[in-house]
């Protein structure tokens, strides 16, 4: 490989990966102790990788100016290092690194690098040699943060501009090392690219990626055959779209278990035998617009459930047409429950006059509540709130 | 306004706990809250750091390399790879209400936490309001309970119920002496016996100081109840006792703390107030008469400036009986 020291910086910005994976490799050849969180990740990509040699201090200036004597064929630098011991294979071929250097106690090089007998430090080098060691503060091996490596990872930084929020991600450690190691051209393009197909928008991208960013551990394969089950069940694009937005983890489900939660959709709002024809419109519907229920707590939607029938004695039938009760915190339904009953406005049958709408009741906020449908003023609201 | 909203934080207030809510998830919800508000502030600007980069020099014919220092954004200071400024605050709890009791609770922020300690030492008295249900019996004196006996109840009239009250009134009355540990055959001691302003300031099982009835509709039958060192479930036990008194029976169906020491229920925050701003303005409102009950309550200190501590300078253990009349004290 015809290397000049010049040249070294250049190579190491492009082999951004190959130093990743052997980064990988390099370290397991090490035996590092005390590794912790992120581990794995020792003098990584691309500008800092020259650190990894420097981090070894006075080998890896070694190195480079053995690369520097590898390009020429003469044998005049092979007498400069002479007072090196001559274990070196080869220069021609490009060996794996597998044998020891004396004056090392550890690999260095990577695959494609030549062995090369080292330098003295002492050495006198040129001045365009000098202004080319790269002297940066080295990457910690291991960190409970990524904010350590953000400044020298194209994929975080990358990440963090389209809107991904790193420190909810960094306390997942496997999701952590995993962007580490991803690159961002290869691997998350193509996710990201398959996302906008889905119908996510570009400013929505980092939300959802912050929520699922166990998505990338997710095989391609899988997700777009999970996407076409949804598709087949007659909704639209966009209706997935929506859904995916609204409930992130929706693709990591198993085609079973995504039939499995329609089904007790349809079996919990108990549908009648006339509506069983109506039903695929009616998942449909009801999928698209509360996709929360998909994903909720099943304890506090049957708690909330009890309350609204039994204690308001709510029919099903009108249950079923305000779906986003289900969506609220039982508490305020009971608070503004109560209120209505102690003016004695409850009235929640629509035949009878004064009837007040279960969405008026749980999603208009508490003033307008408070005038238009209790028409009492908000402290009685209060001072109702504190009899309670 | 971070930093000064913190600085604001630390004191006492009180909120009303609303029935159906565990003690422990209210306090978390009150820490949250705090935290979105402290960390709504603005971000700081984003930081820059020096990188050498090496390029060709300017007006040079050669291709001599040189490093030039530049100054390019940095990401360490971004909000999505930091997170939150603040993430944990201190919030302490006063005298705990149980899952189905409802009322005034005391929550304590930074060095406020320390005065709970404070306020539980000067053993206030509390009131509650009590609902009662006559007719049946649970096992844990709740309505909602596992239904033990039925009985009837139109034998019970209002004269009953006030003779019983008082009997228990007086009961405590007794237990309170004993507990303070006073001597009454000493005159100060049977002076303040007498204006009722005795109450022991250590442990000691509940002692009503003061029970009367406010309301009463068979089945239904409303209490106040003016305790301390109590717990809910033994004031749902004592609507049970006065049922069997009254030969019948009677369940519990709300318990309602209306005052905690000097904290009354006008001062509560409601669920839709317990934000930064709100509990600010509580802690700061009710600073001044924390700090003058507590100094009264535990005795008389060399330095009035500081807030009352633990030590006593006189005596190696504090009195057991305290001289100070309160508000609403009894009848």
């Amino acid at each position: 490989m015809a290397l000049s020291a010049q040249q070294i910086p250049r190579w190491f910005n492009s082999a951004k990966l190959r130093s990743l994976i052997n980064a990988v490799q390099l370290t397991k050849c090490f035996a590092r102790p005390g590794r912790t969180l992120l581990h794995g990740f020792s003098a990584q990509p691309q500008i800092s990788s020259d650190n990894c040699f420097l981090q070894w201090g006075f080998k890896t200036y070694k190195t480079s100016s053995l690369w520097n004597s590898s390009q020429s064929t003469s044998s005049s630098s092979q007498e400069n290092n002479s007072t090196q011991s001559s274990l070196l294979p080869s220069m021609n071929e490009q060996s794996q690194k597998t044998q020891k250097i004396p004056s090392f106690d550890s690999e260095l090089f990577l695959e494609e690098l030549d062995e090369l007998p080292p330098l003295s430090p002492m050495q006198p080098i040129s001045e365009e040699e000098a202004i080319q060691i790269i002297a940066d503060p080295p990457l910690p091996p291991a960190s409970f943060t990524l904010r350590d490596y953000v400044d020298h990872s194209e994929t975080l930084q990358k990440l963090v501009l389209l809107g991904v929020d790193l420190s909810k991600i960094e306390k997942h450690t496997e999701a952590a090392n995993l962007l580490l190691r991803l690159d961002f051209e290869k691997d998350i393009k193509q996710m990201l690219l398959f996302l906008k197909d889905v119908g996510i928008e570009d400013n929505q991208l980092g939300a959802f990626l912050t929520k699922n960013h166990a998505i990338f551990s997710e095989d391609l394969e899988n997700l777009k055959i999970r996407v076409a089950y949804l598709l087949s069940k007659n909704f639209s694009k966009a209706d997935v779209a929506q859904m995916v937005r609204k409930a992130p983890f929706l693709l990591n489900f198993s085609v079973e278990r995504l039939d499995n939660r329609l089904g007790f959709f349809q079996k919990e709002l108990e549908l009648s035998v006339k509506k069983v024809k109506k039903r695929r419109e009616f998942v449909y519907f009801y999928v698209c617009k509360f996709t929360f229920m998909l994903t909720a707590n099943k304890r506090k939607l049957t708690e909330t459930f009890d309350f609204v029938h039994n204690v308001m004695s709510i029919p099903h039938h009108i249950i079923v047409k305000f779906p986003q009760v289900f969506n609220t915190r039982l508490f305020k339904i009971k608070e503004r429950h109560l209120f209505l009953t102690y003016l004695g406005r409850a009235q929640y049958d629509p035949a009878k006059p004064n009837y007040i709408s279960l969405d008026k009741l749980v999603s208009i906020p508490d003033e307008i509540f408070c005038e238009e449908i209790a028409k009492a003023s908000v402290q009685d609201f209060d001072k109702f709130l504190k009899t309670l | 306004m971070g930093s000064a909203g913190l600085s604001r934080l630390h004191g006492l207030f009180a909120v009303y706990k609303p029935p159906g809510l565990k003690w422990k998830h209210l306090r978390d919800t009150v820490e949250l809250q705090l935290l979105k508000g402290l960390n709504a502030r603005k971000p700081p600007a984003p930081k820059q750091r020096v990188r050498f980069l090496l390029g060709p020099m300017e007006g040079s014919e050669e291709k001599e390399l040189t490093l030039t220092a530049t100054s390019v954004p940095s990401l360490v200071n971004h909000p999505l790879v930091c997170g939150p400024a603040f993430t944990h605050l201190k919030v302490g709890m006063g005298h705990r209400l149980d899952v189905r009791a409802s009322g005034v609770l005391v929550l304590g922020v930074g060095h406020g936490c320390r005065l709970l300690t404070d306020m539980y030492n000067a053993h206030l008295t509390k009131d509650y309001t009590v609902r009662g249900l006559l007719g049946k019996a649970t096992d844990d004196f709740c309505e909602d309970g596992r239904l033990v006996e039925k009985t009837t109840y139109d034998h019970v009239t209002r004269e009953k119920l006030d003779r019983i009250l008082a009997m228990i009134q007086g009961s405590h009355q007794k237990a309170l002496v004993m507990y303070s540990n006073l001597d009454l055959k000493t005159q100060e001691a049977y002076e303040m016996a007498v204006r009722g302003l005795i109450r022991p300031m250590n442990k000691s099982p509940m002692l009503i100081t003061g029970i009367r009835c406010l309301h009463f509709a068979p089945p239904e039958f409303l209490l106040e109840v003016q305790c301390m060192h109590e717990t809910q479930k033994e004031l749902r036990k004592l609507v049970h006792e006065i049922g069997l008194e009254l030969k019948t029976t009677a369940v519990c169906s709300q318990v309602r703390r209306t005052r905690d020491g000097f904290f009354t229920l006008d001062s509560a925050l409601l669920r839709t107030q317990w934000d930064l701003h709100n509990i600010q303005d509580a802690i700061r409102a009710a600073a001044p008469q924390v700090a003058s009950e507590l100094e009264k309550s535990l005795g008389p200190q060399l330095d009035t400036k500081e807030l009352p501590s633990r030590e006593w300078s006189w005596e190696s253990q504090g009195p057991s009986f305290i001289l100070v009349p309160e508000k609403g004290a009894g009848h």
